[in-house]
């Protein structure tokens, strides 16, 4: 099992009101999945992201990450966790500014210690098809070019689990659907990956679909 | 990370923030070219009182009459404890290399139409090399005319100036006190003397001054001269121990006479001078102290806008000591640029003053160099730590979906 949650219950203070963004989630993913998070707006899915992208912890249940209690550890840690078994993707793509394609794809391995990061950089974008556009900067590039870079920055420390929110909420359909065939890709070459989404046409992509409601997972039996 | 790495990225980040990036350097700019400058005119200002002091002669001691221990106690000329037979017996002291007896007082001097009030300073022959005068034109009076009150006299140059007397009038008669006095020599001007001006009176042997300028049968003081300059504080102890057998004290808190050492004087002026120089410099380091506030808040302002950048980062596995590496970093570069800079800045002004102002000679030294560039890189990295470490704490989450 890569990943397994237990009850996990995250409580966000609004003023005096209380929001249980997650409400006891429980799930468990294995090795090789492409499995879609689902659910309307509010529902918890970017809450649940972020506890499994160990971006922030819970405030009581556990969560096991290939193996290891991830809901017990400090700062470093998780970072370290985030650098060398997460990659991540986002809506909004989230690249540096001013800084070249190839330059923000070597960001993991530097905070990773590594010394040859212009060639394996360079190897991760030509994987995603931007060979040529290394040098550019993200203000250069269109949109699905730049969530190639993010998926470019997200692969690059070969992560155990890819975890995309919303990645293609800001692209064309046309875009949206090269970067989900180049999810398709990497997944049948043995990559674990979560998806994100309120849109059932990208989760229909998904070998499986947990459905939030609420903070809780409703039904998450494999389907088909 | 790799330090290179990190270097270049804060370098970049400077880069594309120019104006930003120099107006926060400017504090620090201004702040170190302030410290050196000040301490230069500083040491300038020290080193010239110290080489003015030392024209005097480093090896020189003067007894004084009068209890000079006690605060108020009775001092000057009246006090009548000193006597030609002291200055004799002091001479035979070990390590005294010459003894001039001194009555001086004030007289007025007189030739042709020109007036001139001046100090006249009766002495032994041995006082012009003690104190390192020197004869322009004409002669220095001899022992065997001291030995008979001989009428002579010895004018500095600016007595002589005043009087209109030049080494065409040496033979002249000069009137002191309404008496007649051969002129006989002129000295060299000394210069640079602003305490008392050395080149302002009149010479006189002690024998002419005592019994027949001013009438009196005691000295004013008397000067020694040291064989050694490095054995100055033996030497007083044996003169004072000398002048306590021959006044009979015993309790050296009832001398009735003071010696001085000019390294004392050389003491006390360097400390004035030193204080000096830290007061300039101290009002220098406030402005150091104001740039590098300047620094902390353009950071402050920096980490604010790179939130969503602080929260990639951390995404993507920067710890939090990364974070904090990178932001201070920054700061620590505008500071440690600013600094050399500024000290560039400094040193030409340091060069600039010292060409244009006939006051001040500014001195430049390694040490007020080395300290401003450590103050700055000191200020850059205790202004720069805050930001940085408030960067570092950022809840990454917060930081992602920031706008
Ligand atoms: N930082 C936060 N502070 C307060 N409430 C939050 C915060 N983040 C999320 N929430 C709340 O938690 C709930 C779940 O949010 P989220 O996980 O973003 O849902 P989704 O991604 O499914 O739209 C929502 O009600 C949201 O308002
Ligand atoms: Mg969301």
């Amino acid at each position: 099992m890569l990943i397994q949650t237990r009850d996990l219950v995250k409580v966000y203070q609004m003023g005096a009101a209380q929001v249980r963004a997650l409400d006891g989630v429980s799930i468990t993913i294995s090795q090789g999945e492409m499995v879609s998070v689902i659910g309307a707006s509010g529902s918890g899915k970017t809450t649940l992201m972020n506890l499994l992208g160990c971006l922030d912890q819970p405030d009581s249940g556990s969560y096991v990450l290939a193996g290891e209690d991830v809901s017990r550890m400090n700062r470093d840690q998780l970072a370290h966790v985030r650098n060398k078994r997460i990659g991540f993707v986002f809506q909004s793509f989230n690249l540096l500014p001013r800084i070249s394609a190839r330059e923000n794809v070597e960001l993991p391995l530097q905070y990773a210690g590594r010394k040859d990061t212009h060639r394996a950089a360079a190897a991760a974008l030509e994987a995603v098809g931007l060979a040529d556009r290394m040098h550019h900067e993200p203000a250069q590039l269109s949109g699905g070019q730049r969530q190639r870079v993010a998926v470019a920055r997200a692969l690059v420390n070969d992560p155990d689990i890819l975890l995309a929110d919303e990645p293609t909420g800001n692209l064309d359909s046309r875009t949206g659907e090269e970067i989900l065939a180049l999810f398709e890709d990497l997944n049948r070459q043995g990559r674990t990956i979560i998806i994100v989404t309120h849109d059932a046409g990208v989760a229909a992509r998904c070998a499986r679909a947990i459905r939030m409601k609420d903070g809780r997972v409703i039904d998450g039996p494999a389907k088909g | 990370m790799l330090f290179v790495t990190i270097v270049k990225s804060a370098l970049k980040s400077l880069w594309s923030n120019k104006l930003r990036s120099f107006l926060a350097m400017l504090g620090i700019i201004i702040g170190v070219g302030a410290v050196i400058a000040m301490l230069a005119i500083g040491t300038g200002t020290q080193q010239d009182v110290l080489s003015r002091i030392q024209t005097m002669g480093t090896n020189r001691l003067s007894v004084r009459p009068g209890q000079g221990h006690t605060p108020g106690g009775v001092r000057g000329d009246d006090v009548q404890t000193l006597t030609v037979e002291d200055a004799e017996a002091l001479l035979a002291i070990q390590g005294v290399n010459t003894v001039a007896p001194m009555a001086q007082g004030s007289a007025q001097l007189k030739y042709q139409n020109n007036n001139s009030r001046s100090r006249v300073v009766g002495t032994a022959v041995t006082y012009l090399s003690s104190n390192n005068f020197q004869v322009e034109h004409g002669r220095f009076f001899t022992d065997s005319e001291a030995d008979r009150n001989a009428r002579v006299v010895v004018l500095g140059s600016e007595a002589a100036g005043t009087l209109e007397l030049t080494r065409f009038d040496i033979g002249k008669p000069v009137k002191i006190n309404g008496l007649n006095f051969e002129f006989i020599g002129m000295l060299k001007a000394k210069g640079g003397d602003s305490f008392f001006s050395a080149d302002d009176m009149a010479i006189v042997p002690y024998t002419t001054a005592m019994n027949i300028l001013f009438g009196m049968d005691y000295l004013s003081g008397i000067e020694i001269q040291a064989k050694d300059s490095n054995k100055m504080k033996q030497v007083e102890e044996a003169i004072a121990a000398e002048l306590r057998k021959r006044h009979k004290i015993t309790n050296p808190d009832e001398d009735d006479f003071e010696v001085r050492n000019q390294a004392d004087i050389i003491e006390t002026m360097s400390g004035v001078t030193k204080t000096f120089t830290y007061l300039l410099g101290g009002i220098a380091a406030i402005s150091l102290l104001v740039g590098g506030i300047g620094i902390m808040n353009i950071m402050l302002v920096t980490v604010t806008e790179r939130t969503r950048e602080i929260g990639i980062r951390k995404a993507i596995g920067a710890r939090d000591r990364d974070i904090l590496q990178q932001f201070l970093l920054e700061s620590l570069i505008m500071s440690a640029l600013g600094g050399l800079i500024g000290m560039a800045a400094g040193i030409g002004a340091a060069v600039a003053i010292g060409r244009f102002s006939q006051d001040f000679n500014p001195v430049v030294t390694a040490q007020s160099v080395l300290l401003a560039i450590g103050f700055s890189a000191g200020v850059g990295i205790f202004f720069g730590f805050y930001p940085a470490w408030r960067a570092a704490q950022l809840n990454p989450i917060e930081c992602l979906y920031y706008e």
